[in-house]
C-alpha cells in the first residue's frame, strides 16, 4: 500500500510531463510540416560558408 | 552566409516576411534548391520551406517586392505566387483543439486503465476505493475538457429540436461518468470511468483524423489558388504606376495591362491593342483581338499588350460579381444535404434511448428496485454508445481521401465524398477541363536549329505563348542556342543575334486565325501554331465513368464548331454557347428529373453550375471561384482522377455501410448482456475497444485497393 503512494504519483507525474511536452511541441509548430521533415533528412549537408 | 547584406538591411529598415506558394516542389532536392537558392540572393535573409503546404516563407529586405521573389523562384525553376491569406479559411485552429483534446483523453484513458486493470484483477477494500477515487479525480477534468466538442454540438442540435450523433454520445458519456461518481461516493458497485474516457478518446481520434484531412486538402487547394486579377497596376497622374487591390479600384482609373496579366475590373481600352483570353469567363477557347474602344471584362487574361484600360465598373458591379451572386443562390441546396452519420443517428438515437427506457421499466415491473433498474438502463446506454458508429464514417473517409491525394485529387471534406458516391450523370465544361486550357505549341514545322533558337528566345519571356513554347521544347530535350543581345519589345516580341544572324520570335504580320507565333532566323520565316489540346486520357476517363453507369455530356460556352470537334472526338452529346444562366438552368432541369449531377468545370462561368451540382470537381488550373465552389480539385494533366474519385467514393461508402453493419452486429451481441444486468466495466471496455478496432481495420482495407 505504501509503495502505491509513491508509485502512483510518479506514474501520473510522468504522464502529465508527456502531455505537457506534447502541448509544447504543438505550440512550437513541430507538427506544421510533417512531410517536409521526412524529406529534409535526405538533403545533403553542404558547406554553407562557401 | 548573408552577413554583408544583413548589415546593409539594418541600415535600410527592418526585414519583412513574404509567403509564397510553390505548387511545383516535389522532393527533398526542391527544398534544398529553393532554400539555398533564395538565401544566396542579395537582400534575402532567409527562406524556409513548408513542404506539406507547398509554401516558402521568405525574410527579406523591403527593397525587394513580391514580383522580385516570384522572378527569383522562376529562375530556380519553380512557378510561384505570392500568398495573401488563404481564402478558404483556416481549419487549423479546429484541428489543433481536437488534437489537444485527444492528447488529454489519451493521457486520462491510459492512467485510468492502469488503475482499472488492478480493480478488475481483484483489488478490493480500501485499495479499490482509493483507485476509484483516483480515477474520478483524473476522469472528471478529462471529460470536461475533451468532451466539450461533443457537448457543444449536442446542445446546439437539441436546442433546435434536432438530434445528431453527438446527442447519444454526450448522454452516454455524461451518464457513465455520473453513475461512476455516485458509485465512488457510495463505495460499492462498478465505476465506468475507463469506458467514458475511452469512448471520448476513440471518438476524438475519428474527429481529429477528419479535421486533419480537411486541413491538409484545403492547404493543398489554397496553394493552387492563383492571384488572378486581385490587383491592378494603376496609372497615376504623374505617369508612374502603383499597385492597387481589386476592391479599391474606382471607375475612371486607368489600369496598365501587360501580357500575362488578368484584368481586375471591367473597362474600355484607351490605348494599345492586343488579344484577350476569355476562356475563364465564357469558355471561348480562341483569343479575342481587342483594340482601342473595345469593352473588356474582369477575369479575362491579356495574351499580348501592353494596353491601358479605363475602369468602367469595379468590384461589386463587374460581370464576375454577377456570377458570384448566382453562385451564392445556387449553393443553397447543397448546404441542406444531410450526411450519412446524421441520417444514421436519426434512426439510432431514438432506438437506443427507448431501449434504455424499456430496460428501466421492464426491471421495475420485474420487481427490481428503482436504483438497480436505473443502473441497468445506464449500462444499456453505455454499451450502446456509438463508439464504432462515430468512427465508421471518418475512418473510411480519411483513408479514401488519403488514397485520392496520392492520385492527384484533393477532396475538401467527407460530405463531398458522400455526394460524389451518389452521382449518376457527369457534365463537363470543355475549355480547361476536357482540354488542357493552355495553348500547346505544334512543334512539327521546326527543325533542330530552329528549335534551339526558338527556345533561347522563348525562355526569356513571360508571354503565355513563349512560356508554352519553351516548356514544350524543354520537355523534348532541346538545348537553347547561344543567342546574344536578346531584347523584348512589348507587343512585338523578342529579338536577338545568333551567330551574327538577326533572329526574332513574335506576332505574325498578317492576322492568322487562332494563336500563332512567327520565328525568323535571318530571312527564313516559320509559323508556329498553338492549339488547346484534349487531355491525353480524356477518352479513357469518360469510358471509366460510363463503366460505372455515369453518362457524360459537354456543356460549354465556346463556339459550336470548337465544341462539336471535341464532342465528336470523345463521342458524347454536347451543348455549345451556354451562358452561366443556361448551365444553371440545365442543372436545375436534371435535378427536377431526379438525377444527381456531377459538374466538372474550371471557368468563372462554371462557378454557379459547380455550386448547384450535387457534387463538383475543378481542375487545379481553374479560376479561384471554381476551386472554391467545387467539392474536389484535381491536379496535373490527366482527367482520370475524376473517374477515380467516383469509384473511390463509392468503395468508401460501401465500407461505411459495412462499418455500420459491424456496429449493429456488435450491439446485437452486447445489448442482451446489458439488459440481463451482467455487464461489468471490463466487458464494456473490451466491447468498446474491440468494435472500434474492427471498424478501423475494415476501413484500412480501402488503402490497399488497386485500380
Amino acid at each position: 500500500m505504501s509503495g502505491l503512494l509513491v508509485l502512483i504519483p510518479i506514474a501520473l507525474g510522468l504522464g502529465l510531463l508527456g502531455l505537457a511536452m506534447f502541448f509544447w511541441a504543438m505550440r512550437d509548430g513541430q507538427f506544421e510540416d510533417l512531410d517536409g521533415a521526412a524529406q529534409r533528412i535526405l538533403i545533403d549537408d553542404e558547406d554553407e560558408e562557401e | 552566409m548573408t552577413a554583408p547584406f544583413r548589415q546593409q538591411d539594418l541600415e535600410d529598415s527592418a526585414l519583412v516576411d513574404t509567403r509564397l506558394t510553390v505548387p511545383g516542389m516535389r522532393c527533398a532536392g526542391c527544398i534544398a534548391k529553393i532554400e539555398r537558392g533564395l538565401a544566396e540572393i542579395e537582400g534575402i535573409d532567409a527562406a524556409r520551406v513548408n513542404f506539406s503546404a507547398k509554401r516558402v516563407a521568405v525574410r527579406h529586405s523591403p527593397r525587394l517586392d513580391q514580383g522580385d521573389l516570384v522572378e527569383a523562384l522562376r529562375h530556380l525553376g519553380f512557378e510561384a505566387q505570392a500568398l495573401a491569406e488563404n481564402p478558404l479559411g483556416s481549419n487549423d485552429k479546429e484541428s489543433r483543439a481536437l488534437l489537444r483534446a485527444l492528447a488529454v483523453a489519451g493521457f486520462g484513458m491510459m492512467n485510468i486503465m492502469l488503475l482499472s486493470v488492478s480493480v478488475w484483477s481483484g483489488a478490493g477494500g480500501v485499495t479499490r476505493d482509493l483507485f476509484h477515487w483516483l480515477s474520478a479525480i483524473i476522469a472528471l477534468p478529462v471529460v470536461a475538457y475533451s468532451g466539450r466538442t461533443f457537448f457543444a454540438s449536442a446542445w446546439m442540435a437539441l436546442r433546435y429540436g434536432r438530434t445528431n450523433m453527438d446527442v447519444p454520445i454526450s448522454i452516454g458519456v455524461l451518464l457513465a461518468t455520473g453513475l461512476s461518481v455516485y458509485e465512488t461516493f457510495a463505495g460499492e458497485g462498478h465505476a465506468y470511468f475507463d469506458s467514458a474516457v475511452m469512448l471520448l478518446f476513440f471518438l476524438l481520434a475519428g474527429r481529429a483524423l477528419d479535421a486533419t484531412m480537411r486541413t491538409k486538402t484545403r492547404a493543398g487547394i489554397g496553394a493552387l489558388l492563383s492571384k488572378m486579377g486581385k490587383s491592378a497596376r494603376v496609372l497615376g497622374p504623374d505617369g508612374g504606376t502603383s499597385e492597387i487591390k481589386a476592391e479599391n479600384l474606382q471607375p475612371g482609373m486607368v489600369m496598365v495591362v501587360a501580357s500575362g496579366d488578368a484584368l481586375a475590373a471591367d473597362g474600355v481600352i484607351e490605348k494599345g491593342r492586343g488579344s484577350l483570353d476569355n476562356s475563364m469567363l465564357t469558355g471561348e477557347s480562341d483569343p479575342e483581338p481587342v483594340e482601342t474602344g473595345s469593352v473588356v471584362h474582369a477575369g479575362a487574361i491579356a495574351l499580348s499588350g501592353p494596353m491601358e484600360v479605363r475602369v468602367t465598373a469595379a468590384s461589386s458591379d463587374t460581370v464576375i460579381a454577377e456570377i458570384a451572386r448566382l453562385m451564392d443562390e445556387a449553393g443553397q441546396s447543397r448546404s441542406r444535404y444531410t450526411r450519412i452519420a446524421d441520417r444514421a443517428s436519426r434512426l439510432y438515437a431514438p432506438a437506443v434511448h427507448s431501449l434504455a427506457l424499456l430496460a428501466f421499466l421492464g426491471w421495475m415491473l420485474a420487481g427490481a428496485g428503482w436504483y438497480q433498474s436505473l443502473v441497468i438502463a445506464i449500462a444499456v446506454l453505455i454499451i450502446t454508445c456509438p463508439c464504432a458508429m462515430g468512427l465508421a464514417v471518418p475512418a473510411a473517409q480519411v483513408v479514401t481521401s488519403g488514397a485520392l491525394i496520392k492520385r492527384g485529387l484533393l477532396v475538401k471534406d467527407g460530405s463531398a465524398l458522400e455526394r460524389l458516391a451518389e452521382v449518376d450523370i457527369a457534365i463537363f465544361d470543355k475549355t480547361g477541363t476536357l482540354t488542357l486550357g493552355e495553348p500547346q505549341a505544334d512543334l512539327s514545322p521546326l527543325g533542330e536549329k530552329q528549335r534551339q533558337v526558338a527556345l533561347a528566345l522563348a525562355q526569356t519571356s513571360r508571354h503565355p505563348l513563349s512560356r508554352s513554347l519553351a516548356d514544350a521544347l524543354k520537355s523534348e530535350g532541346t538545348r537553347p542556342a547561344q543567342v546574344e543581345d536578346i531584347a523584348e519589345v512589348e507587343g512585338q516580341g523578342l529579338a536577338g543575334t545568333w551567330q551574327g544572324t538577326p533572329v526574332s520570335l513574335g506576332r505574325p504580320d498578317e492576322e492568322t486565325t487562332g494563336m500563332a507565333s512567327l520565328l525568323r532566323i535571318g530571312p527564313e520565316e516559320t509559323i508556329i501554331t498553338f492549339a488547346d489540346g484534349l487531355r491525353a486520357d480524356a477518352k479513357e476517363a469518360l469510358a471509366k465513368l460510363a463503366e460505372q453507369g455515369i453518362l457524360s455530356r459537354i456543356l460549354s460556352g465556346d463556339r459550336q464548331g470548337a465544341v462539336e470537334a471535341v464532342a465528336k472526338a470523345l463521342d458524347v452529346p454536347a451543348t455549345a454557347l451556354a451562358k452561366p444562366q443556361d448551365k444553371l438552368a440545365l442543372l436545375e432541369d436534371l435535378r427536377s428529373k431526379g438525377q444527381k449531377v456531377l459538374m466538372v468545370g474550371d471557368g468563372i462561368n462554371d462557378g454557379p453550375a459547380l455550386a448547384a451540382a450535387h457534387a463538383s470537381i475543378a481542375p487545379g488550373t481553374a479560376s479561384d471561384v471554381s476551386q472554391q465552389a467545387a467539392d474536389a480539385v484535381f491536379t496535373g494533366k490527366a482527367l482520370m482522377p475524376v473517374a477515380l474519385a467516383i469509384s473511390h467514393a463509392r468503395r468508401c461508402m460501401a465500407i461505411v455501410r459495412q462499418n455500420f453493419g459491424l456496429a449493429v452486429v456488435y450491439n446485437i451481441c452486447a445489448v442482451p448482456l446489458a439488459l440481463a444486468a451482467i455487464v461489468t466495466p471490463l466487458i464494456a471496455a473490451i466491447a468498446m475497444s474491440g468494435s472500434s478496432l474492427i471498424v478501423v481495420g475494415n476501413s484500412l482495407r480501402l488503402a490497399r485497393v488497386k485500380e
